[in-house]
């Protein structure tokens, strides 16, 4: 049985407008250790949350539930309404992409691996299929890359086209592990304004980073995390010296400018190594 | 000498076709000791069966699967490294191989044959289930082409499209045990690993295409089969060593030559 039906289409008229995303009291024990306890949120369609915390905090674990790739021990996750390992408009592009650069495909040939679930088995993509791998390529602005080999990719340009691969996909729903982790600045802003892009058409992101000024500066929600959800709501507000200490304990140091409290992390760079070969 | 050079070409651009993928996952310590494993199915089908061709197949294939599942469970969970529970399965599987054959008299030519193969002693039985199953094979690869490529390429990937990635994974195993024990006659189980990696290799240096390399990989494998069985022929050379040597040289040349990753456009670009 290739798994009953999986859903094609994010949205369920029997649902109607309900929230895009759903977590209840999420929790996860992994090898006798407490990785999650009790996360709840809701996320309307097109809603973007950054996920924050230290090292260790289950940002990755928390993005491995909503994917569907992890049962949590307890709680559950909705995704539309439904539980998302029957879904195939979830996009996750985790961390450490298990993903051989070495492969021998161009940049087309890996965002129309994005039709792979729509096309269903022993159907091969047609013209419509083309049409929104273009399509994909350019609302990302990397039309220019369309042929190139996946080997010749710097690294912000590899995630413009993991993330034209989920919009070929049709997803509504996109996970981001860590997505500016060793990129330059201009990088950086690029992902980050693509993410506003995606959101005007009704995308819903969640985005795991370190970098706190980033999150408050592009994010209108957050959500501080360690293990437990410390704080959720806009990062002005979440972002409380207060709140930041009870995260990120001794790691954190905190400076009060004229202009606000700045928090210093020193966890902030780890998995900054993004060089595939 | 027709038969042969058929046998020869199915194999060749079997080998190559799945072997594509054992390159570009890293499977070929893993391909080689599949090879070497089979040797005791092959030994036990032969005194079982003696000169009837169809079963050996079948045990050849029980022992591919046995020394699968065998690797699988002496590295469960991360007992030992892969390699060497590869390591440990294929030496002793090949050893007790050897063993059953060396039972049987005469045995120094029998051995050599399973070794090192005997393409002109293909039967015309032989040639059509080396055909028809090579021909599934390949229309296996085309059939789940593009599920075969996510799996291999993005395995979360293709886990979040809710792909059945374990069922492919031991689907595509399942490819290589088959190729490998079609091959046995045309290039013998200790050279078999060369068709399987040597042509896609090569084709891996022209092209940065999946398709394409797949394609130039068969082209290759079938003109080693052809070519060396030619050089067998005239120069009086083991066939299955003559096979490789030409795979062998057309990855010489292609190292040497190739337009963008050849030894020579490197050296243009460094000067």
């Amino acid at each position: 049985m290739r798994d009953a039906h999986p859903y094609r289409e994010c949205s369920d008229p029997l649902h109607g407008e309900g929230p895009a995303v759903e977590a209840r009291e999420v929790s996860v024990v992994r090898d006798g250790k407490t990785a999650l306890e009790g996360i709840t949120f809701e996320l309307d369609p097109g809603g973007l949350l950054a996920v924050v915390g230290p090292n260790g905090a289950g940002k990755t674990t928390l993005l491995q539930v909503l994917s569907g790739t992890l049962a949590p021990s307890s709680g559950e996750v909705r995704i539309f309404g439904h539980r998302p390992a029957r879904h195939i408009c979830i996009a996750y592009l985790p961390q450490r992409l298990g993903v051989d650069f070495r492969f021998p495909v161009a940049v087309r040939d890996v965002v129309m691996m994005g039709r792979t679930g729509l096309l269903g088995p022993l159907r091969r993509p047609r013209g419509r299929d083309r049409e929104r791998v273009a399509e994909a390529l350019a609302l990302v602005g990397i039309t220019a890359l369309a042929r190139r080999p996946i080997d010749r990719l710097s690294g912000g340009e590899q995630q413009r086209m993991f993330i034209a691969r989920a919009i070929a996909q049709e997803a509504r729903v996109l996970l981001l592990d860590e997505p500016l982790a060793g990129l330059d600045a201009p990088a950086q802003e690029g992902i980050l304004g693509l993410l506003g892009r995606l959101r005007a058409e009704q995308i819903t992101s969640i985005v795991a980073l370190h970098e706190l000024d980033l999150a408050q500066a592009h994010f209108p929600l957050a959500l501080l995390l360690n293990v437990r959800a410390i704080g959720l709501g806009p990062p002005g507000e979440v972002f409380a010296p207060g709140r930041l200490r009870e995260a990120y304990g001794t790691g954190l140091r905190i400076f009060q400018t004229p202009s606000g409290p700045v928090a210093l992390s020193d966890t902030c760079c780890e998995g900054g190594d993004h060089d595939h070969r | 000498m027709v038969r042969a050079l058929l046998a020869a070409a199915v194999v060749g651009a079997t080998c190559a076709v799945v072997g594509t993928y054992v390159v570009l996952q890293g499977m070929a310590f893993f391909g080689d000791a599949l090879a070497h494993s089979i040797l005791p199915g092959v030994a036990v089908g032969y005194l079982v069966h003696r000169g009837n061709r169809g079963p050996i197949l079948l045990w050849a294939l029980g022992a591919a699967i046995l020394a699968s599942l065998g690797i699988g469970a002496v590295g469960h969970r991360g007992r030992f490294r892969e390699d060497t529970a590869i390591g440990i399965v294929f030496a002793g599987m090949f050893a007790l191989g050897i063993a059953l054959i060396s039972t049987v008299r005469g045995y120094a030519v029998d051995l050599a044959h399973f070794l090192f193969g005997n393409v002109l002693s293909v039967t015309p039985t032989d040639l059509v289930l080396t055909g028809g199953i090579g021909a599934a094979v390949v229309l296996t690869v085309i059939l789940f082409y593009k599920e075969f490529l996510v799996v291999s390429f993005d395995p979360t990937f293709a886990q979040t499209l809710r792909l059945r990635t374990g069922l492919f994974r031991y689907l595509l195993l399942l490819l290589i045990a088959v190729t490998v024990v079609i091959s046995l006659k045309a290039v013998g189980v200790a050279l078999v690993l060369a068709m399987l990696i040597t042509p896609p290799a090569t084709a891996y240096l022209l092209t940065r295409r999946m398709g394409r390399m797949m394609a130039l990989a068969a082209v290759f494998g079938i003109l080693s089969g052809v070519v060396g069985l030619y050089l067998s022929f005239y120069a009086g050379i083991a066939s299955g060593a003559a096979i490789v040597l030409v795979a062998t040289a057309l990855f010489v040349l292609a190292l040497i030559f190739a337009p963008r990753r050849g030894l020579l456009a490197h050296r243009r670009r460094a000067a």
